[in-house]
């Protein structure tokens, strides 16, 4: 059982790796969505079965579609791909990302989280007859309000993006 | 829970695996002879008995096709989409039920390749990445037809994911749970899921439909409109992995709709009554009750391909999104408040 | 079975990639992919945390962070086609008119 969180947990840092280092922007664009998908089996490996599959429905399947489908329609010139993909300054970049990953690290290495239990543990889901059930009595009763406001958040992006991408007539 | 040894579990997906992959070549010969009995003539009928091992010889015709690449195309994208289609289409029928669990000397084995809680959001989270390999095929195969062939067929599926979605929304709150086993246990009897969902089954029809890419929405590939849509510049066994997808995916959306909407693999268990046999033999009449109906809705799906002319791409777009769309909310709406004065 | 703090370091060197990703292209779009990997590790984090803590509110969380990504990606979307359609490029060197 270990070795699948491990091997899922390797997999998502190499495909992130490949993200940003391909010249072209659809074979990132692949390699984002290999990372969603191996993001999605760590999160079963944690429990959290709905928000995997909420992870390769709503992320792998709808939002990358979307940007495959911009990268497709922009139909950007071959030459333009590769002429100087990196920003110079690179060991600056590589080197301020590095101190903040061993800042994080070294956050999460010695964090104190031992001792704190909250209320929703493994025998309440069990009782429940699955987590799904605990987390939509969440949803429509705790978090009701952040459930409207990003409904309403949704239609302004709707609106919004069609605004943004209709041809002026 | 599952708790058969690991060698029964392999065994298990190996032998529903080789079932579901077997369904391909049914499809193609039987969609042949089907086609040919609505068009009144005969079919093959020369390779083999009654034409059967018709899928053999064009699976051998395509093998020995000449493989080429369209110049300036992208290599790599263009090998990959077929690929593509063909994983999502084989991993989506994981959770289908093809029996009731049976019990063997105190182990229970869920007669299905996984049974996870979450069946139903599943199928519908791998159906929605159909889309990737017919858009990077469109798109990578460097000519404008299988470009709009490969957007057309695209945002037809997008659009019609949500109807899909919603349709098997209202038969999750009908049930209380996303679980494919329980549904079908819930529709024991004579409680099956169309009698209480009539309109939920059609939007579901409609949608299966347009998401396999058949007719009447079938112009991302139709042949006399632009020459071939996604699938223009692949030949051979590439052509016949695109193929193979294609009905792998129609017999996946079959078995969905007779899971959630016809009772799922119960309709055989008087005779189970009749002839006194065991558990092995009730799970064999039931997966043999679920063949039938299948087969009822592979051949309703010929039936249609070969009755109706097909849409116009703007009348596609405005059935998905003017028409179905607001009859599927609507159909949740009113199940919702149905459910909640206690009707059902 | 506590696999936290694997799961909290993989969080953050998503995050870290996702941050020199931002720092170190010229593609509009591939930084928007970083931006996105950056979104990714804190759902990652929130959802190794509520596992631990035995709370459920931190998937809820991971949801609207799902939601709310959606919602950005549409838009940002618009936004990079609008501006290649006007300067027909989405190089960042050549999108500096407001540069002091």
């Amino acid at each position: 059982m270990d070795w699948f969180v491990y091997g899922f947990a390797g997999f998502s840092i190499a495909a992130a790796i490949m993200v940003i280092t391909r010249k072209n922007p659809i074979i990132s664009a692949l390699y984002l969505c290999l990372t969603l998908f191996s993001l999605a089996g760590l999160f079963v490996m944690l429990g959290a079965y709905f928000i995997a599959a909420v992870q390769v429905l709503v992320y792998a399947g709808a939002i990358m579609v979307l940007f495959v489908f911009v990268i497709m329609l922009l139909n950007l010139d071959p030459e333009k791909l590769d002429i100087k993909s990196f920003h110079p300054p690179k060991v600056l970049s590589v080197f301020s990302a590095f101190l903040l990953f061993g800042f994080l690290a070294f956050i999460f290495w010695n964090n104190k989280l031992t001792g704190i239990t909250g209320v929703d543990t493994q025998a309440l889901v069990d009782q429940n007859g699955g987590h799904l059930k605990v987390i939509s009595a969440k949803l429509f009763t705790t978090f009701l309000l952040p459930f409207e406001i990003t409904s309403i958040l949704l239609l302004v992006a709707i609106v919004g993006a069609v605004i943004m991408a209709k041809r002026r007539v | 829970m599952e708790n058969i040894p690991l060698t029964w579990q392999l065994i298990k997906i190996a032998l529903i695996l080789v079932m579901f992959v077997t369904m391909a070549p049914f499809m193609v010969w039987w969609e042949r002879r089907a086609c040919a009995f609505i068009q009144d003539r005969v079919g093959p009928n020369r390779v083999g008995p009654l034409g059967l091992l018709q899928p053999v010889a064009d699976a051998i015709k395509l093998l020995f096709k000449e493989e080429f690449f369209p110049a300036k195309a992208n290599k790599f994208l263009y090998l990959l989409a077929p690929c593509l289609s063909l994983f999502v289409s084989l991993f989506v029928f994981a959770v289908i039920p093809l029996a009731a669990p049976i019990e063997i000397d105190g182990k229970i084995l869920y007669p299905q390749i996984a049974n996870i809680n979450i069946g139903i959001l599943y199928i519908l989270a791998i159906s929605s990445l159909g889309v990737y390999g017919i858009m990077i095929g469109g798109w990578s195969s460097n000519n404008k037809y299988s470009l709009l062939g490969g957007l057309r067929s695209s945002s037809q599926m997008i659009s019609y994911e949500l109807t899909m979605g919603l349709a098997v929304a209202t038969m999750v709150l009908f049930n209380g749970t996303f679980d494919m086993q329980k549904i079908v246990e819930a529709q024991a009897g004579i409680h099956w899921g169309v009698l209480y969902q009539p309109v939920g089954f059609f939007l579901f029809l409609v949608a299966a439909l347009a998401e396999s890419n058949r007719v009447p929405f079938d112009l991302p590939e139709g042949e006399t409109e632009i020459v071939g849509g996604y699938h223009t510049e692949y030949g051979g066994m590439k052509f016949g992995s695109y193929f193979f997808a294609e009905y792998l995916n129609i017999v996946t959306l079959s078995a969905v709709m007779v899971t959630l909407f016809f009772g799922g693999y119960y309709g055989l268990g008087w005779l189970n009554n009749y002839l006194n046999g065991g558990a092995i033999l009730n799970a064999l009449l039931q997966f043999v009750a679920f063949g039938i109906k299948v087969f009822l809705f592979l051949s309703f799906f010929i039936w249609v391909r070969w009755t109706y002319p097909r849409f116009r791409y703007d009348q596609v777009m405005r059935l998905g999104w003017k028409v179905l769309l607001p009859i599927a909310i609507g159909n949740l709406l009113v199940t919702a408040l149905l459910i909640y004065w206690g009707v059902f | 079975m506590d696999y936290s703090k694997v799961m909290l370091i993989t969080s953050a060197a998503i995050f870290a990639i996702g941050f020199a990703g931002v720092l170190l292209r010229r593609n509009a779009l591939i930084i928007f992919m970083s931006i996105e990997l950056m979104l990714n590790a804190v759902n990652l984090a929130l959802a190794s945390i509520s596992f631990s803590l035995n709370s459920l509110d931190g998937q809820v969380f991971v949801f609207f962070v799902m939601t709310v990504a959606a919602a950005e990606a549409a838009v940002g979307l618009g936004i990079i086609i609008a501006i290649y359609k006007n300067r027909k490029t989405i190089d960042l060197y050549d999108l500096r008119l407001l540069q002091g």
